[in-house]
């Protein structure tokens, strides 16, 4: 099982997603941005960082990249697709997931320790998540305010497309919109999340409730066996 | 006119040879900082007059900032030996061995009047410079710790600064992906109008890829790679870090650089993999004096000599002069020096990461900086219509360059204030009489000095890297070294306010803390860095704090065992107004620790351990934070260190945390023992009752600070284990009482006790008894109320 994590120049999680998926069972391999081959990866992880500086706007121009094709190809096949934090960001400018993300109600950059309820179990992303189980993760971003016009969050609400929320005792750290955290598309294999799972995926860090998100990801491409083009292994 | 402009308008490319007169007045070299004793030294070492050029080169290798000039000659005496040192003082970072083939490369430096002038950029490319010091040796950046030091946080430009350096840490950092995981933030009136930016990076490396920042092989080609260069930061070294602050430090703004951390990022990368490919021969990042500073320093200690084809350098804008591309300080460059052969392959992995690189010049024979403008011939000679525009020998730039000893005089007037500023008054109203001691612990919780740093520390990226086992807040950072069971410990420390009464003692007690915090996790501390803040070294009295500060690293560093591996001094740390800022001997210390998961914390963990205090040392209240709020009595003095009851503390920290007998443990600092306890109670979330047996005012043994104390926590059924430990290495250990419940309770008994009480017609000791909840929000509050910063 091939995971890949995307490497834009100024992606700076890289290496702790490789690092982090390959704890969860699969085997890494880093996806060069401007190389529209996703080398036989099954599952496609955009990590978090700083993709081209984000001096424009985070994630605007990731979204131009040569990879970016063959990632929209990928899940309009039904792969799996996970974005973190600047990975949230370039999904959301890209449109593959819903949502805009907005500089943090503090006008600060927020780092801290968070916990978020896991609103579906049902999905790619959280099946491994036991019920009633809250999950404690970092966050490190400064626009991370999810945002969405009324209607359009109304359907997203309606299709159960919130995935994670904030949750207390520490609460919302960057004035998201119904303390949402994470989000799915509507095909419910693409999600999006601003905490990072990949930072608490070992108890010597503090947290390991990362790591069943991941685990689950690989566990569920492995159930779903999605083959993928120019796969070479 | 600036200094700079008139510099800029007489500045010429003149030719050896071509001695245009110089202007009578004011004479370039004046202009330009050097002094008419400078100018005879640099004929002497030429055989000439310099020319334009070749001055303006003088004139930043030769800064303060640059040369040392002014310390160079005590630095020489401080003990750098140690077994597992791969590099020391010299290079870009000190770089010790910790097993598995691997080493770590750690060092501390300032960015002082930068961030005085433009606290963001300041900062910032405070944080860039230091990472490429790091990256230069061939070793990943994977940590940063900042002291910053300020003046009073009420006023409004102690709050820009704050906001904006703070703002500069937490740009750069976050976006290179390197965590920012410890530090310090003090507060003191010296530092109002001369901040203090201390970065400390921290970098592992495998031996084996080591690199360093020399030129050898005559024929070589030399290579900048990285951003173009421009005018940003030109005469930065000079100009800014080696002069005090007059009227209109704003027209400095352009001396200051600009930092771009996405830039660093993609250099970082290429860096490293032009390392861990074997395509270099040596590397040198570009920072104060620019291209001037990085070909004399890699020529020199390669033996070697550079000349420079002045038109192959990439620049960002037009019509540049040749000393502005010799001595811009433009950011994120760097100069590497590649065998002919693999320059494809150099280039090809620049380009990979977007990174434009140029063959700006070649590795000579000739031990000398030559800059030739109208281009090189395949062998690295100018060209027939080539004019050469500056030679100079190596040395004469570098390790010849100008040295003084200066004249060190203690101060006519002992200070007797806790700290500049504070007034000195044995007031009536000392709360040692009379005083509720629980009003006053929360005072100091909730001293912008003592009071959680989360308002700071939540704008930086701490867990990036997934390596943070403990960061801020901690005493010493934990970073777990994957692949292997270890982890590295860092702390930087320093104590300004003993400092000011006593810079010897100021500088041991940086040393002794430091490694003491490191220690405390197990870690084996493995060497030192530090940065020297101080004033003018012109001034005898200044100059006679550095000298004693220098004598005192040196004897704790070699009391402790421990190698100095590298650092750096910020000398002209003064106020616009006169006065120098209380002598700063920032510390920083690097340790390892065999197994992570023996790592001892500062937070008392369950109900029912027993609190103890380890070390007897008489606390002092000269210089504490309780006499910055209470005033100072003339009986007051200052605490004394031991430097062996010190060591064998630290040898029995480290040998209990191995023996997994201690459940926390914390360094007694700033607030003393009863701040200390508070504090372990609010990381653990548990409540503590204790009782302490005072026999002299209450105040001291509550609030006094003092060295070598440190507070444990210790399962009950290890305690006699423990007791046993300390006493065979003969270090006192009192019991105090108990961790549990949701309170802090600390009762007094003795005669001190009662005595205070009975001034105010009570017959028992007041004792402290608040809950966590109410510790916790004076905590909390404490600095976002000094900063104006509530929610």
């Amino acid at each position: 099982m091939k995971a890949g994590v995307v490497v834009f120049p100024g992606s700076n999680c890289d290496r702790d997603a490789l690092h982090a998926i390959g704890l969860a069972g699969a085997e890494p391999v880093a996806l060069w941005h401007e190389d529209a081959d996703l080398h036989g990866a099954e599952i496609v992880i955009l990590p978090g960082g700083f993709a081209y500086g984000d001096y424009l706007r985070a994630g605007v121009l990731a979204r131009f990249s040569p990879i970016m094709g063959a990632i929209r190809d990928h899940a309009a096949r039904g792969g799996l697709v996970l974005g973190i934090c600047n990975g949230f960001q370039v999904l959301a400018e890209a449109g593959l997931v819903p949502g805009a993300l907005l500089r943090n109600a503090s006008m600060r950059f927020e780092h801290r320790w968070v916990r978020l309820t896991v609103e579906r179990r049902d999905t790619p992303f959280t099946n491994l998540v036991p019920p009633g189980m809250t999950l404690r993760l970092p966050v490190a971003h400064g626009e991370g305010c999810f945002t969405l016009p009324d209607r359009e969050m109304a359907t997203l609400e309606a299709r159960s497309g919130v995935l994670f929320r904030y949750a207390q005792p520490e609460g919302n750290p960057n004035g998201s919109e119904r303390d949402i955290a994470g989000v799915l598309n509507a095909r419910e294999n693409v999600c999006g999340l601003m905490p990072h799972p990949e930072r608490a995926s070992e108890e010597i860090l503090g947290s390991d409730d990362g790591l069943l998100l991941l685990r689950s990801l690989v566990e569920s491409a492995a159930a779903s066996r999605q083959p993928a083009v120019g796969a070479a292994a | 006119m600036t200094a700079l402009e008139v510099a800029e308008s007489h500045i010429v490319a003149s030719p050896i040879g071509d001695h245009a007169a110089l202007p009578a007045s004011p004479p370039l070299h004046r202009a330009l900082g050097l002094t008419d004793h400078e100018l005879d030294e640099i004929r002497a070492r030429l055989g000439r007059d310099p020319n334009d050029l070749e001055l303006a080169m003088f004139s930043v290798m030769w800064s303060e900032h640059c040369s040392y000039k002014s310390s160079r000659a005590l630095l020489r005496n401080l003990p750098t030996a140690g077994t597992d040192v791969v590099a020391g003082p010299g290079e870009n970072a000190g770089v010790v061995r910790i097993g598995d083939g691997l080493a770590v490369a750690f060092k501390l430096e300032s960015h002082n009047h930068p961030s005085a002038v433009e606290p963001y950029q300041g900062a910032a490319t405070g944080v860039g410079g230091i990472l490429r010091d790091i990256f230069t040796m061939g070793a990943r950046p994977i940590a940063v710790l900042d002291a910053l030091k300020f003046g009073d946080p009420s006023t409004s430009r102690t709050r820009h600064l704050v906001r904006g350096i703070v703002r500069g840490v937490g740009g750069y950092g976050n976006c290179v992906g390197v965590p920012t995981v410890g530090g310090e933030l003090v507060f003191d009136p010296s530092y109002e109008q001369n901040p203090l930016v201390n970065v400390m990076a921290i970098g592992i490396l495998e031996e084996r890829h080591l690199t360093l920042a020399r030129a050898p092989g005559p024929g070589n080609l030399v290579v900048l790679f990285g951003s173009t260069t421009g005018r940003d930061g030109i005469g930065g070294a000079s100009v800014l870090a080696s002069a005090t602050f007059g009227e209109g430090s704003a027209a400095k703004r352009p001396t200051v650089q600009v930092g771009d951390p996405f830039a660093e990022k993609l250099l970082i990368e290429a860096s490293l993999e032009l390392i861990e490919a074997g395509l270099l021969e040596g590397l040198q990042d570009l920072g104060a004096a620019g291209i001037t500073c990085a070909a004399s320093e890699s020529a020199d200690r390669a033996g070697t000599g550079i000349t420079v084809d002045l038109d192959a350098i990439p620049r960002r804008e037009e019509g540049m002069a040749p000393f502005e591309v010799m001595i811009s300080e433009s950011q994120e460059r760097m100069l590497a020096t590649v065998r002919p052969d693999r320059l494809d392959a150099v280039v090809a992995v620049c380009r990979r990461w977007g990174l434009p690189a140029a063959v700006i010049g070649r590795v000579t024979d000739d031990g000398a900086v030559t800059v030739v403008e109208g281009g090189l011939d395949g062998e690295g000679r100018p060209l027939a219509a080539a004019r050469v525009l500056a030679r100079i020998p190596t040395s004469a730039l570098t390790s010849d360059a100008i040295m003084y000893e200066r004249e060190g005089r203690p101060p006519v007037r002992s200070r007797p204030a806790p700290a500049p500023g504070v007034p000195v008054s044995a007031q009536d109203g000392l709360p040692e009489r009379g005083m509720d001691p629980g009003a006053v612990l929360l005072a100091l919780l909730g001293d912008p000095n003592v009071a959680s740093r989360a308002w700071v520390t939540t704008q930086y990226d701490a867990t990036v890297g997934t390596d943070t086992v403990a960061g801020s807040g901690s005493g010493a950072a934990v970073l777990r070294i994957k692949g292997t069971t270890k982890a590295l410990v860092a702390a930087t420390d320093a104590n300004a306010r003993v400092g000011a009464l006593d810079p010897y003692l100021g500088a041991v007690i940086a040393v002794a803390e430091c490694s003491r915090n490191v220690a405390l996790t197990g870690a084996r501390p493995l060497g030192v860095t530090n940065c020297l803040n101080f004033g003018d070294p012109e001034r005898p009295e200044a100059f006679w704090q550095l000298q004693e500060a220098v004598r005192g690293l040196g004897d704790a560093c070699l009391a402790l065992g421990l190698p100095i591996t590298g650092g750096n001094v910020s000398l002209y740390n003064e106020s616009a107004a006169g006065g120098s800022i209380a002598p700063t001997t920032q510390v920083g210390v690097v340790g390892l620790l065999d197994d992570v998961a023996s790592r001892v914390g500062p937070g008392f963990q369950a109900p029912g351990d027993i609190v103890g205090l380890l070390g007897d040392t008489a606390p002092g209240l000269a210089g504490s934070i309780y006499a910055e709020h209470a005033g100072t009595a003339p009986d007051d003095r200052l605490a004394e260190v031991d430097l062996v009851r010190e060591a064998d503390l630290q040898r029995f920290l480290i040998s209990a945390a191995a023996a997994r007998s201690l459940r926390s443990a914390r360094d007694l600092s700033s607030g003393g023992l009863a701040v200390a306890l508070a504090k372990s109670c609010l990381t653990g979330d548990v409540g503590a009752d204790v009782q302490i047996l005072v026999a002299a005012p209450p105040a001291v043994e509550l609030f006094g600070e003092g060295p070598s104390r440190v507070l444990i926590s210790v399962d009950p059924a290890r305690w006699d284990e423990v007791a046993a430990g300390a006493a065979r290495q003969g270090i006192p250990l009192r019991r105090l009482g108990e961790v549990g419940g949701e309170r802090l309770r600390i009762r007094l008994s003795g005669e001190g006790a009662t005595g205070a009480a009975e001034e105010r017609g009570a017959t028992v000791a007041d004792d402290v008894d608040e809950s966590l909840v109410v510790l916790r929000h004076a905590w909390d509050a404490g600095l976002p109320r000094a900063l104006g910063e509530e929610a």
